[in-house]
């Protein structure tokens, strides 16, 4: 069975593509470059089309099932009318799937639990980086802010960290306020 | 609907849905006891399906989609219900700045039957040459601008289904793709001709209106069991959707309501393209102003109020174009679509919207469906 990728984005597109293969999935194929999308299509002939949710081409491709005689009219994934939980999971996710008409509907559901498993591992992933990158740089922060009490009283590192937690605690602040503070302060006294 | 109500509602961008966006951003929606979220999408299949499943509670959609998605068409069947129009025309037929000095070379283009027959004679002319067809965008197979396009060029003689490529784009990338040679014209909502215009790379060759007087164009849809079971909330969205309309067709408010769409949150263009759009002044190429005060209708005489005749005709234009197959359930389903009772209910009315005249062609009021495609040398009949 071919499969193509329709996504912008290299490492999710990357997830995808691995958890297809670890299903026994080989044949996958990612189109990244939107200008020739119906060449492309028609050059792989897929039997799934599977396409993120913020990609404009959505509506190129649903056309393109319309009229094409080049590709073997695929149809919108979601044909079985009662199937409205893959529906929500897919579209939360942020995924949608279309397939050739007459593939079995359990293949076509491990692909899209697939899909949708995916996606949702991929935006954790994001949501972890973009936590790692802000505790990083209020770490930064704490450390600025040590630094110029250090200086300003002559204190240890630990007794400038100490002052602080000291302060957090008394003001019901979070210590990466305080250091935000000390930091503006010094900033207006230089 | 109890005290306060939460409504999220997807658009794309375009100036036709400036009653919405008003009525939003001006608080008459929030006096109606609404509390709107506008949502902006990148694409109709997008916001098809998020109100399909529930994550819209409304949205600005294409009038014929709203139609096949009752269908079933291109999809799965859900029945919508479209309780008010947000806008009549609006589209326009651009063609590249090289496709238009080829149109211009074998006579006039000013009215649509000389333009379409200049087509018929580039199409046949490439075809000789055996160079590539003509590839012309569109947003949607359900579309009015897929229908206006087919419709024009067919009078000329061309098929669009053998002649030449349509291919469906989403209107912010329309210019684009033009100034990238991907595209030789297209049929596109405003402001995105006005942007080719503007970009240098494109001419307005018809306003839509050129092409069908009065064509409805875009709707406020709601699934139909939301719309049957929560009628105060259907009144008040077409009640601030109104007020909204009227705000926007004052002409003192003109400066005002181009500046809002023009926000990045709403259309994100020009105000002074904006302007232009609003009051049917369009720059059609560097040089020339083109005029008319119909191309693009939001609340002027009666326009919002559905009529189930639009849904009979725009159900025809699927069967010329062999989306559908003519079944007299399927027309009378396609006709429950536009709800003037629901919006009788809330603002009262009994408005009767004209016919959609055609530039040419057979009418289609008071003709069965299988005499006024038997009107038509290019197309399906029954």
């Amino acid at each position: 069975m071919k499969i193509v990728i329709v996504d912008e984005s290299p490492i999710r597109s990357l997830i995808l593509q691995e958890g297809l293969r670890d299903a026994g999935f080989t044949q996958v194929e990612r189109i990244d470059e939107m200008h020739n999308l119906l060449k492309q299509i028609y050059a792989i002939d897929p039997d799934v089309i599977l396409i993120d949710l913020e990609n404009p081409s959505r509506d190129t491709l649903e056309q393109m099932f319309q009229v094409s005689r080049a590709v073997r009219r695929p149809i919108a994934m979601f044909v079985d009318q009662s199937d409205t939980a893959s529906i929500q999971a897919s579209v939360d996710a942020g995924v949608s799937a279309y397939i050739v008409d007459g593939l079995k509907k359990e293949r076509i559901k491990s692909i899209l639990d697939l899909c949708i498993s995916r996606f949702e591992a991929f935006s954790k992933l994001q949501d972890d980086l973009e936590r790692a990158k802000s505790d990083l740089e209020e770490r930064k922060t704490i450390e600025r802010a040590k630094g110029i009490l250090m200086k300003a009283k002559k204190l240890s590192e630990d007794e400038a960290y100490k002052m602080m937690r000291g302060a957090a605690m008394r003001e019901n602040r979070k210590i990466i306020d305080i250091a935000r503070s000390v930091i503006t302060a010094a900033e207006m006294f230089k | 609907m109890n005290g306060e109500a939460q409504v999220k509602i997807g658009f794309i961008p375009l100036v036709d849905a400036a009653a919405l966006f008003i009525a939003t951003h001006k608080g008459f929606a929030a006096a109606q006891g609404l509390d709107v979220e506008l949502i902006r999408e990148v694409s109709w299949a997008n916001i098809r399906d998020k109100l399909a499943i529930g994550r819209f509670d409304a949205a600005h959609l294409l009038a014929p989609m709203a139609v096949a998605s009752t269908l079933g068409l291109g999809h799965v069947r859900v029945p919508l219900a479209a309780p008010i129009n947000l806008a009549m025309n609006g589209n326009a037929i651009a063609v590249s700045t090289a496709l238009y000095a080829e149109l211009t070379a074998l006579g006039e283009v000013g009215d649509p039957a000389q333009s379409a027959r200049a087509l018929a004679k580039v199409v046949a002319r490439r075809q000789a040459e055996r160079r590539e067809p003509l590839t012309f965008g569109m947003t949607f197979p359900f579309s009015m601008h897929n229908y206006q396009l087919r419709y024009w060029m067919a009078e000329g003689g061309v098929d669009p289904d053998e002649d030449l490529r349509l291919i469906a784009l989403p209107p912010p990338y329309m210019v684009e793709n033009l100034a990238r040679g991907q595209l030789d014209g297209f049929c596109v909502g405003a402001p995105w001709s006005s942007v080719a215009v503007d970009a240098g790379v494109g001419v307005i060759l018809h306003f839509g209106c050129e092409i069908f007087e009065r064509a409805p164009e875009k709707v406020l849809a709601l699934r139909e069991s939301v719309a049957n079971d929560d009628p105060d909330l259907v009144a008040a969205l077409i009640r601030a959707v109104c007020k909204g309309a009227a705000y926007v067709d004052e002409p003192q408010n003109l400066d005002e309501v181009s500046q809002i769409l023009s926000g990045p949150e709403y259309v994100g263009v020009d105000a002074d393209i904006i302007r232009r759009v609003l009051t049917g002044r369009l720059r059609v190429n560097g040089q020339e102003t083109r005029e008319r005060n119909d191309y693009l209708i939001i609340g002027e005489a009666g326009a919002m109020r559905p009529d189930p005749r639009q849904a009979a005709w725009i159900y025809a234009q699927m069967l010329r174009w062999g989306q559908t197959r003519y079944a007299p359930a399927m027309a009378d389903k396609a006709k429950s679509v536009l709800r003037p009772d629901l919006f009788d209910a809330a603002v009262g009315g009994a408005h009767d919207q004209g016919e959609i005249a055609a530039f040419a062609g057979p009418s289609f009021d008071g003709r069965s469906y299988g005499d006024y495609l038997a009107g038509f040398a290019i197309g399906q009949r029954l």
